[in-house]
Parts: C-alpha cells; structure tokens; sequence
C-alpha cells in the first residue's frame, strides 16, 4: 500500500527521507515470520490460546469498531481536518443505531446509526471549516456534547434509567460451510505453522456477521477511493495543501464537508457495530475510548488503509486476550515479545548502532526475565498493552510517520485566488 | 487609543456572553422539543444557588475544575493541548492516597509531602508525553489519550488487594489514609465544611497569573506559544519550553484531586471523582485562559452539576445540565473565533480608512493584534 502512494502523488510526497520502501514481498515474508515466532512461542510455552480460532474471531469483532473509526479518521485527516471527535460520533451511532434498530430491525438501525454519526460530522464540519475554530478544541466539545445528549435522549426513548436499550433483532451471521470445521480441526491438532494458519484463517471465516464483512470491505474501499480516483486525489490535495487545490479548481470547502461527513459515519457505523452486533442493545458509555483508539490506529497505520487495518487488528487481538484467558496468554506473548526484542538488537548491529543495539538488548533480557521468573502477568498489564504498544511505536517511528502535511491548519476561502 | 480599549474590552466581553445566549437558548430548543417547559428549570437551577449547602458544594467542586482547567490552560498558553489532565490527576489522587495511607508524619511535615507527591507524581506522567514530544516528535494529544489509558490500568493494578489495595465491601480502595495528612476545612455549620484546599486553589490562581505575566519564564512560555520561530530567534529554546509547559501542566493537574482527597474522602476509591480533566478543557475554553475568567467559569460549570440533580424532582432530567455543557463549549469556540475575526476586520477597515485619510502607518494603534493562543 505504500508504494501506490508514491506512485500516485510524486508531486504531493517526496520519497520520505531515508525510509526504506516496505514492497509486497517484504510484507509477506515480514507477515510470515511472525506467525511462525508466535507458533514457536505457542509450543514452548503450551499457550493454545494465543492463536485458537475463537479467540482470532474475537479479536476481528474487536477490531471492526476500531478500524471503523479509524477509517472515519483517516477520511477527515486526508482532508486536513483533525477529528478528535469520533468519539461523540461512535457515541451517536450507538444510540441511533440501537433506537432505529429495536424499532425497525437491524438494518434500518445500521441506517440511521451512520445517519448520526453523519450529523456529529456535520457540526465538527460547521464548527471547524466555517468557523475556523481549533479541530482538537471542536473535537472535545462534540465528545462532551455527544454524551450529554444520548444521556438525556435515553430515558426518554427506552424508559426505566435508561441506562440500556431495548434488545435489538440479530444481524444474523454466517459461517463458511465445510472450510469452518477444516480449519477448526486444523486448529486443534496445535500443529506448528499450519494450525496457528488456520486458527487465523478459521476466525475470518467462523460466525461472521455481515456488518464485519462491510466493515472489512471499507478498508480497500476507501483505499480505491482516495487513492484511485479524481474524486479522492482532490481530496487528500485538500489536506496536503488547500492553498493549491484551490487554485486549480477544487472547490476546497466542498471536500473538507464531504470528507468530515464521511468521516462522522463511519465513525457512526463502528458505533452501530457495538451496539447491534456486538451487543444487541445500547448501554450507557460502550464505546469507552474506542474512537480514540481508532485515531491511535490510524496514526499507527500513518495515514494508510493497510496500516490502520493492521492497528486496529492488533488492538483487537490484545483486546480479545483481555476477554480470553488474559493473564496466561499475554505471558505468552512476553517471550515473543522478547524474542522480537533480541532479533531488533541484532538488525541494529548488522546496521551498526551499537548503543541502541545495547539498549534494545537490554530491554529484551529484561522482559525475558519478567516471563522466566512469573507465571502469569496481572489482567491490568493486558488491558495496558494495545496503549503502551501505540506509544512505543509512535515514539520508535515517529520520524517516519507523515501526516497530510495542512492536517490541523486553519483555512480561509479565497487565500488561492 | 482609550477608545480602542474600551472596544476591546467590549469584544472581550462579547465572546462569553453570546456563546451563553446562544447555549441557553439551544437547551431551551431541546427542552421544547422533548416537550417540557423551556423556562423552570432555569428557575429550578438558579433556586438552588440560593442555598447554602448548595453553595458550599459548589464551592468546593469548583475547586478542583479550577486546578484542572488552570493545568489545562498552562499548555494552551504554549500551543499544547494537554488532553492527559484527566489521567494525571486519577494517578496523582492515587498516589497520594497511597503515601498518605502509608506514611505518618506530624502534619507540618505530611501535607507538604502529600501534596508534593500529588504534584511529582502529576509531574511524571505529564512529562512521558513532553520527552516523547521534544525528542521523538511525537504528537501531545495522542500521547497524553494514550497515558490517560494507561494510568486506568495502573490505577487498576495498584488497588488489587494484594499490591496496595484494601477491600471495603464491594469497593476498591486505598485504605484511609493517616490523620495527620487530612486538611480541615472551613466549617459553616449546617451548610457543611468548604474544603481547606479552596485556599491552595485561589493561591495556585495567582501563581499561575504572577507567573505568566510578570517573569521573564512566562514571557518566554507565552511567547513561544505564539510563534515558536519568533521565540526562538530572541533566543528561547522551544524545545525546553515544551517539556517545562507539559510539566508544569502536569504538576498542576496532580493537585487537582487533592481538595476532595485531603478534605473529604481521605482514600482513592471507585467512587472518586473522574472526567475532571476533560471538563478542565471545556473551563479553560470557556475562562479564555485567564485566572479570573477560569473562576467564574469553573463555578458555572460546579453550579450546573451541583444544582441539576434537583430537577430530577420536579420531572426534568438531570443530563440536560450535560447538555447545556456541551453547548457552551461549542457556542464559546464559535463565537470568541467569530468575534476575534470581526474585531480584526474592524481594525482593518480603520487602518485602512486612516491610511486613506493620509496618516503615517506608524500612528495607527494596529499593535493590539494580541494573538490569542489556542483560544479560539
């Protein structure tokens, strides 16, 4: 995926300084590697949990409502607007989507879940575009806003405290026939490789709902749009630098708008997710952080589809380990976390860094000795993980990382005339 | 130039007061259309200010929003958004309560070390985000959302019962801590006790304004929050700016717990406060900034939480206080930003008019252009 980038925008993206292009292959074989260290650290450690079907189709409904405001996020940035505010926006989803979708079933409900979402985009887009205030200021208005007003709406729609809605129809789900039950058994013969494979494979194709298959569909969606049409390349020009898109033409306003309306429903959608698939009913503050998460993901995934898929599956993951035998599995995942640290320290010696070579080692034969001398690590250090992961990353990689290069600024009609 | 000031004065003042029309006639809308009276709850809210006992929980719940917004507008003066208030002060509460129950020095000694922990502790968790921004360039906001999830978890693990956690019924704790660490408070007799540390909240108030308009730091901060490049061409590193804002930030919002801490509860537990920090936000937008204004803004915003459980009495809900919260903020964005833009055009048209009137450009009184540091 990065390499479309550069292809598509030489003038928007100079090459990034010194960064090293990640091609398809090196993706594969990068992918590879990992599921065969986490098979290793499966046998020794005998923690079957870490790569079992079920806990893989956890972690892909964990997932879904992240990436979906990511993918929310990534909209509004590309157009340089700063969404802080997916949170009130998932927020608005949950309660539309569970009110429309008790009523009118699931589907109407999925409808009029986006249709909020949409309006917390509209009033960031007002508040922000028209009114040039602050985007992170605007944003942490509409989170208060948003709560204030599903929290007052509640009792008056679903009666009692209000606190949880009436139970909404299922979605319904599906499973592939026949390949679901190979892939299980596959799963459990605890095989190296081939049952970690299919443990993977067996969680995408098990009791899927079909809001997740949309869901999943919307990552390359949006990646065709904006990175494979007129329509997105003006866009993103809008993030990059309004100044210019209005001087060729592009009615620079208009897409800041669209873009932060979309960004407002998919926000919206992965709230309706929480509460119709996930759940079957609105509860009082469900969403619990996840649009901030789902901004994490994409800044993680930096401003990329592919990336923000891959964020928001690995907050998912270590999210469904929270769920599922937690203490145990991320104890697991220690050593391979350990493993990955040893295998850094000599990446950075082959490149002749010795002290950050020292230091990642150092790091390394500490966690090592954090998984030889417990047994299991406390469920709070499983709940920190997907967070302190984030900032690992962002402070490893920030250099790297390139946002829409007008994201945030101030914009006035008329300063490319 | 006296009538330029008055105009200013007057737009100062115009900011605040529209975004409150416009807020208040927004909620009557919502009240409207969920079919209640638009007006009496008003008249509710505003009964309630009337009695003491009210007042003093007012009094001393805006206390605490005081400290948080004043940490929050530390970092706005200096272009950072410190969206981690809320984790700081969760952590420093706790981490008081934990010294507090652990530790027991005659009083002169344990308040000062108390609230010294609070402020350190506040301090360090501020100041992961302010190293990763200098030296990692990594964004404030992400990572300070980031530590405030984090600080959950470690709050969590601190009070399992077998780290420094006690058990009381169903709820989780840090113990009570040492007598000689509780701060008496002022009583009023049957209105209650206001809590010692209102006072260490006005004198943070102060501080905060001595600091940042009469030292040469606060120059520095304010003027590195204005443009980092001018800063740095007269010779303000902005780098060491950053990091000692994000402290400072921090050290403020570890106190912002303690006056209910110290005063009132005198253990952490699942009932203590939380959100303090992102209503901070809304204070610190709504108080421009500035001691005074935070004040006033901080007992607006205690009031609509103080009195608004009453109108559950009387049929209405109480979450339309959120509401209106909510709307204030927004409406208090919109119309500073729309003020500052038609007292800057105004200004404009009469540059522009005395220049046409043949004046010298350096006559003109164009240098009250105050740049207004994420205010708006």
């Amino acid at each position: 995926m990065t390499t479309a980038t550069d292809v598509n925008q030489p003038t928007l993206q100079p090459a990034a300084p010194g960064g090293r292009r990640l091609t398809l292959p090196v993706l594969l074989l990068v992918i590879a590697g990992a599921l065969a260290l986490t098979s290793i650290v499966r046998i020794i450690t005998g923690a079957d949990g870490i790569t079992n079907v079920s806990q893989m189709s956890t972690a892909l409904e964990l997932a879904v409502p992240i990436g979906l405001a990511g993918l929310g996020g990534l909209w509004a940035e590309r157009a340089g607007v700063v969404n802080i505010g997916l949170e009130g926006m998932m927020i608005l989803g949950t309660w539309f989507g569970a009110w429309a979708g008790y009523q009118w079933g699931p589907w109407t409900g999925i409808l009029v879940g986006i249709i909020g979402g949409c309006v917390g985009g509209l009033l960031h887009a007002i508040v922000t575009i028209t009114f040039n205030v602050n985007h992170i200021v605007s944003g942490v208005a509409l989170n208060i806003l948003a709560l204030g007003a599903t929290r007052y709406l509640a009792p008056i729609a679903f009666g009692g405290s209000g606190k949880q809605s009436p139970q909404v129809e299922s979605l319904g789900d599906f499973t592939v026939p026949g390949l679901s039950d190979v892939l299980i058994d596959l799963n459990r013969q605890g095989w190296f490789l081939i049952s970690d494979i299919a443990g993977l494979l067996g969680g995408l194709v098990t009791n899927v709902s079909w809001l997740t298959l949309i869901a999943v569909a919307l990552v390359p969606a949006t990646w065709w749009i904006l990175w494979r049409t007129p329509f997105g390349l003006r866009l993103r020009s809008c993030g990059e630098n309004p100044v210019a898109a209005e001087s060729l033409g592009v009615n620079v306003y208009k897409y800041k708008y669209l873009a932060v309306i979309i960004s407002g429903g998919l926000a919206g959608l992965g709230g309706v997710f929480l509460s119709i698939v996930a759940n079957p009913f609105y509860l009082e503050g469900q969403v619990s952080g996840r649009g901030y998460i789902g901004l994490a993901a994409m800044i993680f995934g930096n401003w990329m589809p592919g990336g923000l898929a891959i964020g928001a599956g690995l907050f998912g993951y270590t999210d469904s380990l929270n769920l599922r035998g937690g203490a145990e599995n991320v104890h697991a995942l220690l050593l391979l976390a350990a493993i990955l640290l040893v295998i850094g320290a000599i990446w950075l010696v082959i490149k002749k860094k010795y002290v950050a070579a020292v230091l990642t080692l150092a790091v390394g034969a500490l966690v090592f000795t954090w998984y030889a001398v417990t047994d299991e690590v406390p469920n709070q250090v499983v709940s920190a993980t997907p967070y302190v992961i984030t900032l690992l990353v962002l402070a490893l990689s920030a250099q790297r990382l390139r946002m829409p290069r007008a994201n945030g600024m101030p914009y006035r009609k008329g300063q490319g005339k | 130039m006296k009538k330029f000031d008055k105009e200013r004065l007057l737009l100062a003042v115009a900011g605040p007061v529209i975004a409150l029309v416009v807020a208040v006639a927004l909620t009557s809308i919502v009240l409207v259309a969920s079919g209640k009276n638009p007006v009496e709850p008003y008249a509710l809210m505003f009964e309630q200010a009337t009695f003491s006992d009210v007042q003093v929980l007012i009094i001393n719940q805006a206390s605490m929003y005081y400290i948080a917004a004043l940490a929050v507008a530390i970092g706005f003066r200096m272009n950072l958004f410190n969206i981690g208030v809320d984790g700081q002060y969760q952590l420093a509460a706790m981490m008081t309560a934990i010294v507090g129950a652990h530790v027991a020095l005659p009083a002169p000694l344990q308040i000062p070390l108390l609230l010294l922990t609070a402020v350190f502790t506040g301090m360090f968790w501020s100041g992961i985000a302010g190293v990763l921004k200098v030296t990692r360039g990594v964004s404030e906001v992400v990572a300070t959302i980031m530590l405030n999830a984090i600080a959950t978890s470690v709050i969590g693990y601190l009070w399992l019962p077998n780290v420094f956690g006690v058990k009381v019924g169903n709820n989780n704790t840090t113990g009570e801590m040492k007598e000689s660490g509780w701060v008496p408070g002022i009583d009023l007799g049957a209105a209650g006790e206001i809590y010692g540390l209102v006072i260490l909240a006005v004198l943070l108030g102060i501080a905060y304004w001595v600091v940042l308009n009469r030292t040469r730091f606060g120059f520095d901060l304010r003027a590195s929050g204005a443009s980092q490049s001018a800063a740095a061409a007269s010779g303000v590193e902005p780098k060491r700016m950053v990091l000692a804002a994000m402290l400072l930030s921090g050290g403020m919002a570890g106190l912002a717990g303690l006056p209910i801490l110290l005063g009132d509860t005198h253990t952490y537990s699942l009932a203590f406060p939380t959100g303090i920090g992102f209503l901070g936000i809304g204070i610190a937008l709504l108080g421009r900034n500035n001691p005074t204004g935070i004040a006033f803004a901080a007992l607006l915003w205690a009031w609509l939480d103080k009195a608004s459980p009453e109108l559950d009495f009387h049929d209405y809900d109480k979450e339309i206080a959120v509401i209106m919260q909510g709307l204030i903020v927004l409406s208090v964005v919109v119309s500073y930003e729309a003020v500052r833009e038609w007292g800057l055009r105004r200004q404009q048209r009469r540059v522009g008019a005395e220049l046409a009137a043949g004046h010298v450009l350096g006559a003109t009184p164009d240098n009250t252009t105050e740049k207004e540091v994420a205010g708006r």
